[in-house]
């Protein structure tokens, strides 16, 4: 349980880190918008599924 | 690990712990030994729900669209021009929205299922629920590329990005590949199948808990722990709204963007 704990900050932060930068690039080029969006929400599942293999390792061990 | 948790609980109180035991539900019902769960008849009945919402949306046409019209219209170019025209491309994301909107509409109905009093249960939160969507989105994106590129080229494509040579490529291809054949399908079942199971098990365990420290715990300090629990509840309540919400969106943006990075000419 402590261990998925841990293992979450990674993820916690680049998720935080990649939605900073979206917010960042919208803020700074509106129109730009709906193509940062499915780079960010891209992003966010790639940082997401290492958190998810978390979970399922948390369960299968 | 929830063992434990669960035995630690059960010895000290009479409080039960939920785990990954809660989802296993009694059958309603069964036909000789195939017991029908709650979860199965949830995703017969978003089907006729689904498509019972959009015939009625579309039954009386009008140029100016009544409000059932305006909502129908509205999940429908949601799908068709916020998903699938930004992630295939202008060129031929026509083909793939029925399967787009079905996949959206499926999975954004049984995930909310989870939220509606007396149903409460997301469907997807069973991993084997999930396993054939991500299935089937495997077969149509590897189909799709390999009915474009021929095989060799569908396997060239997806393992060599554009711009690189030399020997990295020895390092570059095995992991392609793999991230490719292996992990887009797992990773897309499980971050479904993660998501609604984690949620929803954050549900029962503020609810039951918030129901054991306030009615049966007999300890009158418990009670204000059985109220934040309560209150966290609620909490988690209108997070699992956007959470149920986002997991639909995703898992279709991410199958348009399988799709359209197969149909790719490069990289």
């Amino acid at each position: 349980m402590i261990g998925y704990g841990l293992a979450a900050i990674g993820p916690g932060v680049g998720i935080g880190l990649i939605f900073a930068a979206y917010i960042n690039g919208v803020a700074r080029q509106p129109e730009a918008q709906s193509r940062l969006q499915t780079i960010a929400i891209l992003g966010f599942a790639l940082a997401e599924a290492l958190a998810i293999i978390g979970i399922a390792l948390a369960f299968v061990l | 690990m929830t063992t434990a948790v669960l035995n630690a609980a059960s010895d000290s109180e009479g409080y039960h712990a939920p785990g990954p035991a809660s989802f296993d539900l009694p059958p309603v019902f069964s036909i000789g030994d195939f017991g029908v769960t709650k979860p199965m008849l949830l995703l017969v009945l978003s089907v006729p729900l689904i498509v019972g919402f959009f015939w009625a949306a579309s039954k009386n046409k009008a140029v100016v669209p009544g409000k059932l019209q305006f909502a129908g219209e509205y999940v429908y170019g949601f799908v068709r021009n916020g998903v699938a025209r930004d992630s295939i491309g202008s060129h031929d994301f026509m083909k793939f929205v029925p399967l787009l909107f079905s996949l959206f509409t499926f999975i954004l109905v049984n995930n909310y299922f989870g939220l509606i009093p007396f149903l409460q249960f997301p469907s997807f939160s069973r991993f084997s629920f999930v396993l054939p969507l991500a299935a089937l989105v495997w077969l149509v994106f590897n189909g799709v590329g390999v009915a474009k590129h021929g095989f060799l080229g569908y396997l060239k494509h997806v393992t060599v990005p554009g711009g690189i040579s030399g020997p990295i490529l020895v390092l570059i291809i095995p992991l392609e590949f793999l991230s490719t054949v292996l992990v887009r399908p797992v990773t897309l079942a499980l971050r479904l199948f993660a998501n609604l199971f984690a949620g929803h098990l954050l549900l029962i365990l503020f609810a039951t808990g918030a129901a054991y420290l306030i009615l049966d715990s007999g300890n009158p300090w418990y009670i204000p722990v059985g109220a934040l629990s309560f209150v966290l509840g609620i909490a988690v309540s209108f997070l699992e709204l956007l959470v149920l919400f986002l997991q639909a969106y995703v898992f279709t943006l991410l199958t348009a963007m399988y799709i359209g990075g197969a149909l790719a000419d490069e990289h």
